[in-house]
């Protein structure tokens, strides 16, 4: 009976610190971006009758989830090829593919942003070369807009997309493949009916993580979309510092949690926390 | 043993992916060596000015030595709330361990931004009584970089603690150590390479936070991140590429050093 009163007292005095400084340093001042958002300028619901009234929110709003959903398809579909090669090629592909998914994914967020401008502004890489050999004579729009963003967003978020995808083709079952390739099946076949089907909870998994990453994104389109695609989390800076209108921009914050907790609980319902890692 | 390998049609597509993914990077070495003042390609001439820039100008010093200095407090605030509530969990096995974890996991699946905008408020609302804790502060700035390192730090930490084989602190315990003592003596060592990863993925995160950053600093608290995100956002400067392709060499460099050490694939 000692023992067990002194356990609780050792974990609760453990567990303590950091959960006292969670609380404080973020549940509480949480709680107070959702009192802004009932109480700035006046108090009321205003600010979420403007949520659903607003022609520019709105408009916001349905750019990111567009640009979520084309990111989403873009990134899991490159993450699925070069996956492949990362699970299931010879030990050189590994080592190759690795290096190519994990240094990206290592360096921050301004560098990766700023490589593309570099590749994509006008004065690029790109415009440069089509240019010297004569393909374009002006150069092209490619960045400063919807292109450019998709471009850097999915860019970002391919190393997220392997992961879970990595994970389901690892966890999968060699001899089935065998035998459906024993059996006659082309390699294509094989592909498309055995091997993709099997690897779906790691395809959900993937999707909805870049899904939900996409929608908070921010320094990437700010970036690369120039003010021109405003995205949801750079509306919410703009509210906070440009208008500054903050309780709009707790509003949106709100409303964005809700959102990307109800994908989060979708998340965990079809796929189990461990078989993301 | 035949093995299922990847056919030529999935090399070719995963090499288009890895070309996509190594461009940008490659894209900045000649603009970093371009002789203009400008964001352009070397015509002809090279230049290392936009290099010795980074080390004239004392803003880039001044922000990468701020940078260290929040990266280093944070890390080490966020590894020893980590390492004592892990240790809390693993010894004790409390009820409501998954909502407490969950919890502490929070910081991580929120949309950064929202956590942005939520540091901004209690950073605002302690400037009020502090006059170097607060906004603009550099350590308000490390304070916040806590907050969003520590599920990292908590999650790397749990994981080389649940590798670890419990007979080894029963052992101890039966044998009369103390909680103290367990903690210090017998998981600690066990689990030092989680400790050292967990401090040095804290510290890289803080030094490439930028999401939370530009909310919580105006002109005193400008960490690197915050001073490139300020050259990308007015007029491009050069010198940011020359930044950058110091940053991806350390960065490889690491990540070789890692694969050598450890000898098998980095998590």
């Amino acid at each position: 009976m000692r023992d067990t009163l002194s356990d609780r007292m050792g974990a609760a005095l453990l567990m303590a610190p950091l959960l006292l400084f969670l609380v404080l340093a973020y549940a509480w001042p949480f709680l107070g971006v959702v009192k802004w958002s009932f109480t700035l300028p006046t108090p009321g619901l205003g600010q979420y009758h403007a949520l659903l009234t607003d022609d520019l929110v709105q408009s916001v709003f349905i750019r990111t989830l567009r640009i979520a959903a084309i990111v989403t398809v873009v990134s899991v579909t490159a993450a699925y090829a070069i996956t492949v090669v990362w699970v299931r090629g010879s030990p050189v592909q590994r080592i190759l593919a690795e290096f190519c998914i994990l240094v990206p994914f290592w360096i921050s967020v301004l560098t990766r942003a700023f490589g593309w401008v570099a590749l994509l502004s006008n004065r690029g890489l790109i415009n440069t070369w089509l240019q010297s050999i004569g393909f374009i004579s002006e150069p092209l729009t490619l960045v400063r807009n919807e292109f450019g963003v998709i471009v850097g967003m999915s860019h970002f978020l391919i190393p997220f997309a392997v992961f879970p995808l990595a994970s389901a083709m690892r966890s999968l079952d060699e001899r089935v493949l065998l035998a459906a390739r024993g059996l006659g099946s082309s390699r294509m076949r094989t592909f498309w009916t055995v091997f993709v089907p099997m690897t779906r909870s790691g395809i959900i998994g993937s999707a909805l993580i870049v899904f939900v990453f996409s929608l908070g994104f921010f320094i990437t389109p700010a970036i690369l979309g120039g003010g021109r695609s405003v995205m949801i989390a750079e509306l919410i800076y703009l509210r906070i510092f440009q208008s500054p209108d903050w309780g709009l921009g707790a509003a949106i914050s709100v409303v964005l949690v809700v959102f990307v907790g109800a994908l989060m609980a979708l998340l965990f319902r079809y796929v189990r926390p461990k078989q993301l890692v | 043993m035949p093995t299922y390998r990847p056919g030529p049609v999935s090399l070719i597509l995963a090499v288009l992916v890895a070309l996509f993914l190594l461009l940008p990077l490659l894209a900045v070495v000649p603009v970093s060596l371009t002789p203009s003042r400008m964001l352009a390609m070397p015509t002809g001439e090279l230049s290392l000015r936009h290099y010795r820039s980074l080390i004239e100008d004392p803003r880039w010093i001044q922000s990468i030595l701020l940078s260290i200095r929040i990266g280093i407090v944070s890390s080490a605030l966020s590894t020893v709330l980590a390492l004592s509530f892990s240790l809390g969990v693993w010894m004790f096995q409390p009820r409501f361990t998954a909502a407490l974890v969950g919890f502490v996991l929070l910081p991580m699946v929120v949309p950064p931004v929202v956590s942005a905008v939520t540091l901004y408020f209690l950073l605002t609302s302690i400037s009020g009584i502090s006059s170097f804790f607060g906004y603009d502060t550099w350590l308000g700035v490390a304070m916040a970089h806590s907050v969003m390192t520590v599920p990292f730090a908590t999650v790397l930490i749990l994981v080389s603690l649940s590798q670890l084989d419990r007979r080894i602190d029963l052992a101890a315990r039966g044998l009369g150590a103390g909680v103290w003592e367990r903690a210090t003596r017998i998981i600690m060592p066990n689990i030092k390479f989680g400790i050292v990863t967990a401090a040095l993925l804290s510290f890289v995160l803080s030094w490439e936070e930028i999401g939370v950053t530009l909310f919580i600093t105006s002109v005193n608290a400008i960490t690197l991140p915050r001073l490139m995100w300020m050259g990308l956002r007015d007029n491009i400067d050069p010198a940011i590429a020359a930044l950058s392709v110091i940053l991806i060499i350390i960065t490889v460099l690491v990540l070789a050093a890692r694969s050598v050490i450890t000898r098998r694939p980095v998590p």
